[in-house]
């Protein structure tokens, strides 16, 4: 099975190191930084790409409007098609999707993604809370947004209450394996955790996602191309949906699109039980407990269990059978455009065997996945070491 | 694409579309698209669940908005979900995305849309804001007096004369005369009123559908023959002002004959460009191009070049036309360009 049309393959992966302040680059600059070492990877040089597509989310975070225009020159697109997608916080994912389209419909053979986000240069919070009329505005960021829903998950299911602190704690373990991550917190206890200051009931400040700048970038080819890689990673799902903000009955815990997301794509990669087939998980996860939530929903067991796969130690990379964001996750570096990229290009990097510490061994395949909106946009790949077989 | 492929992507043709533009507009963006979209559905009776693909262009800085488009989905009415994506760009580059979606053999029907609002603010200081934040737009120079560079480094080297403009304005419909152009004070100079775009309000929606599909839902689909889009560089201070490599590379790839082009509907907001382009696509000032809503008297932003796209598919189903030029433009001085060939015949 596979996602339609040709086969495609990522054989080269970028990525800057992600920080607070990227002060020693321009905008230019860090995305060439991610583009240039995903060219690198492939073996490539810049005249060997047919195309450029890029991602980032609201432009308003850097307050240049449609800045693909003035990067084009940064990434050698000049003479070139480029593309700009924006579907907010899944924007990193729609973008490899949208370029590994270009691979799929046969319209080119080599291809250059980068996602990327530099939140110093303003402020998200307010970039996200200029007033509307006739709008209600939540001037409480992301966290007050997704807290309600969180209590609602916690309400149904009766997990106990510092599940959060757990995978929290375990994300920031495995961002000391990523050179890369923006948190790195040798000294964190489990109990520094719990005792940090509750931001938004129930998530604590050590619960949420840091504000990063940082790149990332993917070299996608066609299979001819790939054939010539040493460790292709081998495209063999694609899936995105989009469901509205508010509706009657809506569910918001484990929203319809990321539930019919996630059946297209075990569909198109041919896979009927995930837990058992995924080796590695690079989840889309700002606030702990949305990795429990996000278990539930992508099917990789019952609805109500997600925190007790937490609990075992299951997403844990020592020892769990079912390693989740090896990398650190978005809980430990959040440039937010190209946060759903980096999970796609970490999901690559396991299956290439490219990891480095935070490989997990023998992985075969590795899903990525990335939420935005009101948790309402879904993006989500599956890649594989080996060729998808029709 | 590889010249090798034109000939193995599959046929994918416009098979409904409506738009609206005016000058201020009241509506919300999803109040304005609703319907235009509930249109192109009804006219094919197409349901959204039948539709295979979603796509759409816009920008935030016109809607001083994060994430609109995220609001403007409500136009769709995404329930139960559906599989879309966005691009903050024209719609033209959402309808090219979603052909590439097509020729993966993944979808047989599409909705594209796009949509801009500029009156609420100045769009040519918003404009400003695209421009390099380092080096360029820290002056703030407007759309418009960017324009004029362009139009007076081609009239410094005997390119284009001041009576080409004032032919160019009155073919756009700007101005009744050369008389009625002359008597008008200079805006930006060498341009004058006559030669800049009016911005409007508006938004397109449309359907596309695959050979097969298509034929069904319209009596004579406008087929895509050829569409390809590309990018110059950003920074004037190294762009040949007199030349639009992006264009003809674009054209080329679009597989665009100009003798076989019977109609061309050019995103060109200002005389100059137009000027210019045709001549870049060795395209003769006339074939009838552009007549109701040339891009000079009602300039959408974001939605310009897909409402191109939308006037050329009319023309093949009113009979008009057999074979026409859509383009679309993005960024200062015609940066980014995409063309797009529909024809009457499947070819």
């Amino acid at each position: 099975m596979a996602a339609g049309g040709e086969l495609a393959a990522v054989i080269g992966v970028g990525m800057t190191k992600f920080s607070a302040t990227r002060g020693d680059v321009s905008m230019p600059g860090l995305v060439r930084e991610a583009a240039e070492r995903a060219l690198k990877d492939a073996g490539m040089e810049w005249g060997d790409i047919d195309a450029v597509v890029m991602g980032k989310a609201p432009d308003f975070f850097e307050g240049v409007m449609m800045p693909e225009i003035f990067l084009g020159e940064a990434l050698g697109a000049v003479g070139k098609p480029m593309l700009r997608v924006h579907t907010a916080g899944s924007v990193g994912g729609s973008t490899a999707l949208v370029a590994a389209s270009l691979i799929h419909s046969g319209v080119h053979e080599r291809v250059l993604t980068v996602a990327w986000e530099k939140q110093s240069e303003s402020n998200a919070m307010w970039a996200l809370s200029l007033k509307q009329p006739f709008q209600v505005s939540i001037n409480a960021g992301a966290g007050g947004y997704f807290s309600p829903i969180i209590r609602q998950y916690m309400e149904a299911t009766q997990a106990p209450e510092l599940i959060g602190c757990m995978v929290a704690f375990k994300d920031r373990q495995h961002a000391l394996l990523n050179p890369y991550a923006h948190l790195h917190q040798p000294d964190l206890t489990f109990d520094q955790v719990v005792e940090s200051p509750m931001l938004w009931e129930p998530i604590r400040y050590s619960e949420t996602c840091p504000s990063s700048d940082g790149a990332a970038a993917m070299v996608i080819v066609n299979e001819t191309e790939a054939e010539k890689s040493d460790n292709p990673a081998w495209i063999h799902a694609g899936a995105m949906r989009s469901e509205a903000n508010n509706f009657p009955g809506r569910d918001e815990v484990n929203p319809q699109a990321s539930r019919e997301c996630a059946a297209d794509l075990w569909n198109q990669a041919g896979i009927t039980n995930p837990r058992e087939e995924i080796d590695a998980v690079e989840m889309y996860v700002p606030f702990s407990w949305y990795e429990p939530m996000w278990l539930e929903s992508l099917g990789f067991c019952e609805r109500g269990d997600g925190w007790k796969l937490v609990e075992s130690g299951a997403t844990h990379i020592n020892g769990g059978d079912l390693p989740v964001n090896c990398s650190g996750g978005v809980l430990s570096s959040n440039p937010i455009g190209a946060s759903g990229m980096i999970r796609f290009a970490e999901a690559a990097l396991q299956v290439r065997g490219m990891a480095g510490e935070h490989q997990v061994e023998g992985a075969r395949k590795a899903m990525g996945h990335a939420y935005g909106g009101g948790a309402q946009y879904f993006a989500m790949w599956v890649v594989g070491k080996d060729k998808p077989t029709s | 694409m590889h010249e090798s492929m034109v000939k193995a992507m599959r046929k994918v043709a416009v098979v409904a579309a409506s738009s609206r533009q005016e000058e201020k507009m009241l509506d919300t963006e999803v109040e304005m698209m609703i319907p235009l979209i509930s249109k192109v559905r009804e006219e094919t009776g197409l349901d959204q669940t039948e539709i295979g693909f979603t796509c759409s262009g816009s920008s935030d800085f016109l809607a001083g908005q994060a994430f609109s488009f995220v609001m403007t989905l409500d136009a769709v009415g995404p329930v139960p979900p559906i599989s879309e994506s966005h691009v903050e760009m024209d719609g033209a580059w959402a309808l090219y995305e979603t052909w590439v979606k097509f020729q993966m053999g993944v979808i047989d029907t599409a909705l594209v849309y796009s949509y801009g609002k500029p009156s609420p603010g100045s769009l040519q200081d918003v404009l400003s804001t695209q421009l390099d934040p380092y080096y360029i737009a820290p002056l703030w120079p407007d759309a418009h007096s960017i324009a004029a560079l362009q139009a007076r480094h081609l009239l410094e080297q005997g390119e284009i004369t001041h009576e080409d403009l004032a032919n160019c304005a009155v073919r756009a419909g700007t101005v009744q005369s050369q008389e009625e152009y002359f008597d008008q004070p200079m805006l930006a100079d060498p341009l004058r009123q006559a030669d800049c775009p009016t911005y409007a309000d508006g938004g397109v929606a449309m359907i596309l559908a695959a050979e097969g599909k298509a034929e069904e839902l319209c009596e004579r689909p406008a087929w895509i023959t050829g569409i390809d889009h590309r990018i110059d560089s950003h920074h004037f201070g190294v762009r040949d002002l007199s030349a639009i490599p992006s264009a003809k590379k674009a054209a080329s790839k679009a597989g665009v004959d100009d003798a076989d082009i019977d109609l061309a509907e050019l995103h060109t907001a200002y005389t100059v460009q137009d000027i210019l382009l045709r001549k870049e696509l060795n395209l003769p000032l006339n074939p009838k191009s552009s007549s109701k809503n040339h891009p000079i008297k009602a300039e959408t932003l974001m939605a310009s070049g897909l409402l191109r796209i939308a006037e050329a598919a009319r023309a093949i189903w009113n009979q008009e036309a057999n074979r026409v030029l859509a383009h679309a433009t993005s960024g200062p001085l015609m940066q980014q360009n995409l063309m797009c060939v529909l024809s009457g015949e499947k070819e």
